[in-house]
């Protein structure tokens, strides 16, 4: 276990950390970018090169960005009165807390029969675009569809109304 | 011949320089060395160039608005950036009271990174460039869409309503853009078959009766290089979508509060910025470091790529000065309503380009298509507007 | 831990246990949004690792299936956001305590 996977995963962490911790929202949503930009690099240690390039564009790109104007619009720098956390935070806590006792308790049950590959894969663009129209053509035709439904619906949900009920 | 060797070397000038220094070193450190060279040569020569191109900005500037531009440090006034860096460096950094220290200190930081990290993969001569990915196009838009999240924190971080309004214009702006820019870009890769751009430059250096294969010179080509050449110039926030920076507009934007050498920064990454576009505009459109004509390659390859993109340059400086400046609501519908679906119809045409095969008969095709395409949206575009004759007021 | 993809299973349950917790214990829409962004990404981590350690990375199925997954999530964001700025509209607030009735 290399010095960087524990320096990338410590900086995910704290990013996640601080994400769900920290009062102010625009902060909030900064530390979630460096979650986000911790992971990507975690991508690119792991040899996936699209796949973390892909997260900088997508996470970092235009949902950080998504979620910094969301905040904007619903006035988040007001804080409110009674506290960021619900009344019933120690629920959330332990509810969180199980379920990573159990994930963790899966990962560390079964490290002998987790399978291990040391070679490295060598994957070029190339391989990823005959994989999308080729094995994967389905999905990527139904995540296109998916994407024009889900932004046509977004602007339609959180356009102006033009006209109030008369 | 001697001389073909001479022009060889001259051409790999920078990579043999590299290799004598790093050979001073063991074997094993010698890879990592040859980066950190690279490095310390980007980090070196970008920022040289920039200075001189404020120079060159504002004599033009000056030149095209009827004045001489600076003129009174060193001869003709090339040693203003001197000036203008001692001044940023020795000015007092002012942070406002109610400013969020942390990120109002990290966002010019983040800009200038990721401005740099664009330029890893730029071939910027031949076998001259730095990482060769094998998705390096998209590493480049990667890093391009991080540094719209510094504008925002500069600008948010303020706590001044001129620079939050800057910030979520310059936002916006820079999103819609760079769907564009992706969306050109995409045809280049599509006609290629990689997104590495040394093989998209190589793509490009053949000749055919000494004419090169840029693929500015296609009409698909054409068209995707004015798309893109729109979008670059919205990206980069200037003239004339310059509305989030103007200064008869909102004081300076999203850096209004920024003072001294911070404020340095942010005009560093800017130009920076302006510099990585147009390296890549000429690494897909122009044939990045290939000579214009086949009798003209013993130049060296560097020479080329620089000279284009200094070209660029100019032709950035030149809008800025001549063109006045788009509303905010002009330049959001331009993109969305004109500029995306021609880029999209570029894509459609450039298929048709590739499967027609050889030939003049996808020449006439794709031609007429994008003309078509232009007229139609032009007049559909411009229904709303009534324009009468054209009228002049000289002023007495 | 013991082997790398132990490791990286384990920050992805971290993380996804933060994500949860995060969205289970905030007030505001935008934070449990956020901390459903924080489960998928540690979802992606996951499907990622298993990838380059299990047989047959060249299949790239977990290279495909992560980055249909950060398509799938983008759009969700971009709705479960619209939302949340609909709903803020209607009734001037976005913190999840007073929107508790379904009348308008």
């Amino acid at each position: 276990m290399s010095l960087t996977f524990y320096l990338l995963a410590a900086l995910t962490l704290a990013g996640g950390l601080a994400a769900v911790l920290l009062k102010h929202l625009v902060h909030c949503a900064l530390a979630v970018t460096v979650a986000f930009a911790g992971l990507a690099l975690l991508f690119l240690q792991l040899d996936a090169q699209f796949a973390g390039f892909a997260q900088i564009l997508v996470y970092i790109g235009a949902v950080a960005i998504l979620i910094v104007f969301a905040i904007l619009l619903t006035r988040g720098s007001d804080l409110p009165k009674d506290g960021v956390f619900s009344k019933t935070w120690y629920l959330g806590l332990v509810i969180a807390a199980g379920v990573f006792a159990v994930l963790g308790w899966a990962v560390l049950a079964s490290v002998r029969a987790i399978p291990q590959q040391d070679v490295v894969p060598t994957v070029t663009v190339h391989d990823i675009g005959i994989a999308l129209v080729g094995r994967y053509v389905l999905p990527l035709e139904i995540v296109a569809l998916l994407l024009t439904a889900a932004t046509i619906g977004a602007v339609i949900v959180a356009m102006h109304e033009k006209e109030r009920a008369k | 011949m001697a001389t073909n060797s001479f022009f060889v070397n001259l051409d790999q000038i920078f990579i043999l320089l590299r290799n004598w220094l790093v050979g001073f070193l063991p074997a094993v450190l010698r890879p990592a060395a040859g980066v950190v060279l690279g490095v310390i040569a980007i980090v070196c020569v970008f920022p040289g160039l920039f200075a001189l191109t404020t120079v060159f900005e504002r004599k033009g500037l000056g030149r095209i608005q009827n004045r001489i531009g600076p003129n009174r440090v060193g001869p003709y006034g090339l040693l203003q950036p001197i000036a203008d860096g001692i001044k940023s460096l020795t000015k007092e950094d002012i942070v406002p009271l109610s400013a969020n220290a942390a990120v109002h200190f990290l966002a010019p930081m983040v800009l200038v990174v990721t401005v740099f990290m664009g330029f890893a993969v730029l071939p910027m001569g031949r076998n001259m460039v730095l990482v060769d990915m094998d998705a390096g196009l998209l590493f480049f838009f990667a890093m391009g869409a991080a540094t719209e999240l510094s504008v925002f924190m500069a600008g948010w971080s303020s706590r001044n309503k001129y620079s939050l309004l800057g910030a979520m214009r310059a936002v916006a702006q820079m999103i819609s853009y760079e769907v564009v820019l992706l969306l050109s870009s995409v045809s280049v890769v599509m006609i290629t078959g990689s997104l590495s751009l040394p093989k998209i430059v190589a793509a490009q250096s053949q000749y055919t009766n000494g004419f090169p294969h840029w693929y500015i010179f296609t009409p698909w080509g054409l068209a995707g290089f004015i798309m893109y050449a729109i979008a670059a110039t919205a990206e980069t926030n200037r003239s004339p979508f310059d509305l989030p920076e103007g200064e008869s507009e909102l004081v300076a934007g999203y850096h209004t509060e920024y003072s001294g050498f911070k404020f340095a920064l942010f005009f560093l990454g800017e130009y920076l910025a302006m510099f990585s576009i147009s390296g890549l505009g000429t690494t897909l459109f122009l044939g990045g470091w290939s000579a214009p004509f086949s009798f003209l390659t013993w130049v060296p390859s560097w020479f080329w790529f620089f000279g284009k993109v200094m070209l660029s340059i100019f032709v950035f400086i030149w809008m800025r000065g001549t063109l006045p400046r788009l509303r905010q609501d002009q330049l959001m519908n331009f993109a969305w309503k004109f500029v995306l679906p021609f880029t999209l119809l570029n894509l459609l045409v450039t298929a048709l380009w590739r499967f027609m095969g050889e030939g003049w008969a996808r020449w006439v095709v794709c031609t007429v298509i994008l003309v078509a395409a232009y007229v139609v949206m032009g007049r559909l575009e411009m229904r709303s507007e009534h324009f009468g004759r054209r009228s002049y007021r000289y002023a007495e | 831990m013991t082997t790398p993809l132990a490791g990286y299973l384990l920050v992805a349950a971290l993380l996804f246990a933060i994500g949860l917790g995060g969205a289970l214990v905030r007030r505001n829409a935008i934070l449990v949004l956020i901390g459903i962004e924080l489960m998928l990404n540690a979802a992606n981590l996951n499907l990622i690792a298993f990838w380059r350690f299990g047989p047959h990375p060249e299949a790239l199925t977990g290279m495909m299936f992560a980055i249909f997954s950060i398509a799938v999530a983008a759009a969700e964001a971009a709705v479960g956001l619209g939302l949340v700025i609909a709903i803020y509209r209607h009734t001037n607030t976005a913190e999840l305590d007073k929107i508790d009735r379904m009348k308008g």
